[in-house]
């Protein structure tokens, strides 16, 4: 065994412990949270069809249901990214970085669901597919940061580097999230204000209200499942790495040993 | 830190610089604009302002990815970290001296560049006052971007990516600014304003965010 060996093989090993408890709990709670997502995917849906036709929108509006709750994700998953990215600054801790990497494809994919959603709604209700306007202009901007980022992890190679300094760009990148909550606010936008996360309580119809409310905390649980299944599969590709290199080595010292 | 200004002064006025390449690119973007949209005199001054923003977007997005990496190749970064002047402060300077090589030549021969498009004398001037508050938000904003891609080897398409979409405010707030400067109702100050304010928040996080992802990669 070379010096390089004896100083690799216990960190490999302690950055396997804790991971190690995370999937065996993954094991367990993916299935209940599998169950549960489609169960409230279900329902929402239901109630999202059963829902009387809007007296200005007819039935456009039930885009509304599929599209709030994917903006709502697509704005989840980058806390969720900033919270990684601070867990990786600041404890060092290597399941930060597996679950700030895993939500980036997600996020990129609900906020893309998000524009995409917007711009079906937007053609009946505005009569066009794009306008840039604050709001979408800063989701757009959201959906490059992700695939930015996406880009950026993938084009380093050792991954406790590349965690750390993509930690400094999410949080440089985070600057953003402020601006699309508040940008129907800050400008006069054809995108309408906030109807439901206000202080003075939701402006929306409860007949509306509900269905919106489950499909979110449907969106919400679909999130979960598929973080976790990510972030499983990230740390059993981390895991293969590590296997692989063990193996290339132990293939080299045992060619030094025949000759 | 006044030696560190001296020496990337110097540096970026020798050969290989690109001081005077980032302004050559900046001519060559303005100067194809009008064979790409033709050479209508009206509609070529309506969008100005908006050429020459982009030409500065790209000309200083240009100069980005040298900013640390000649550094790291020659080690000189390296003395950075250890050295008791604080790494923000020096990425400040660093900053700093990229925009007085890039963006002030960039504000400087706007209106020059702007007589080409046809502009007025109020949107030259507004331009000109724009760029100048505008641009150092780019050099903050791309020393954090350069600071994250210095340890690839091809960092620079992937800088632009990570740069632009913070750099876009600036673009929409500086061409808004020109344009609210021609136009009679709107107002030039609240756009204008707005520019300077984002150029200072970037002065003081931009160095910041730098210096712990140039500390992060070295680690």
């Amino acid at each position: 065994m070379t010096i390089a060996d004896t100083q690799n093989l216990p960190r490999g090993l302690t950055a396997l412990a804790n991971p190690t408890r995370f999937l065996a709990l993954v094991r367990v709670v993916l299935p209940v949270l599998t169950i549960i997502t489609i169960g409230l995917l279900a329902i929402g849906l239901w109630l999202g069809f059963s829902v009387p036709d809007d007296y200005q929108q007819g039935r456009t509006v039930r885009i509304m249901f599929v599209h709030v709750p994917s903006v709502w994700m697509a704005m989840g998953a980058y806390m969720v990214m900033v919270s990684g990215a601070l867990g990786v600054l600041v404890w060092r801790h290597p399941l930060a970085d597996v679950a700030a990497r895993a939500a980036a494809p997600l996020g990129a994919c609900f906020t893309f669901l998000g524009l995409a959603t917007g711009s079906i709604w937007g053609r009946p209700m505005w009569g066009t597919w794009w306008v840039w306007d604050a709001r979408l202009t800063s989701f757009l901007i959201l959906f490059i940061i992700y695939l930015g980022l996406i880009a950026l992890w993938n084009s380093m190679e050792e991954p406790a580097k590349s965690a750390r300094i993509a930690a400094v760009a999410i949080l440089v990148g985070a600057i953003n999230i402020p601006i699309i909550k508040f940008s129907v606010d800050w400008f006069t936008t054809l995108h309408q204000p906030a109807s439901v996360l206000r202080t003075d309580g939701p402006k929306l119809a409860p007949e509306f209200l509900y269905p919106l409310l489950t499909m979110g905390l449907a969106f919400l649980f679909l999130f979960l499942t598929l973080h976790l299944m990510a972030m499983r599969n990230e740390i059993l590709r981390r895991q293969i790495r590590t296997l692989q290199r063990k193996a290339a080595r132990e293939i080299r010292s045992a060619n030094k040993a025949s000759t | 830190m006044i030696a560190l200004l001296k020496r990337d002064l110097k540096l970026s006025f020798r050969s290989g610089g690109g001081a005077a390449i980032a302004l050559l690119f900046y001519f060559a973007v303005v100067v194809s604009m009008p064979f790409a949209i033709g050479p209508d005199p009206i509609l070529l001054s309506t969008i100005g302002g908006a050429t020459l923003w982009i030409g500065a977007l790209l000309a200083s997005l240009l100069g980005l990815e040298r900013l640390f990496q000649s550094d790291a190749e020659d080690g000189s970064l390296d003395q950075m970290l250890i050295s008791p002047t604080p790494l923000a402060a020096q990425v400040f300077t660093k900053s700093f001296v990229h925009w007085l090589v890039t963006g002030l030549p960039l504000t400087l021969m706007a209106p020059v560049f702007g007589l080409f498009l046809g502009m007025s004398q109020n949107a030259l001037l507004a331009s000109m006052a724009t760029l100048a508050v505008g641009t150092p938000a780019i050099s903050f904003i791309g020393a954090v971007g350069a600071a994250i891609t210095v340890s690839l080897s091809r960092g620079g398409l992937l800088l632009s990516v990570l740069v632009m979409p913070m750099c876009i405010p600036v673009l929409i707030f500086g061409v808004g600014a020109v344009r609210a400067a021609v136009t009679e109702p709107d107002p030039f100050l609240p756009p204008f304003l707005l520019v300077a304010a984002i150029s200072l928040f970037f002065a003081v996080i931009g160095p910041f965010a730098s210096a712990l992802a140039l500390r992060q990669g070295a680690s």
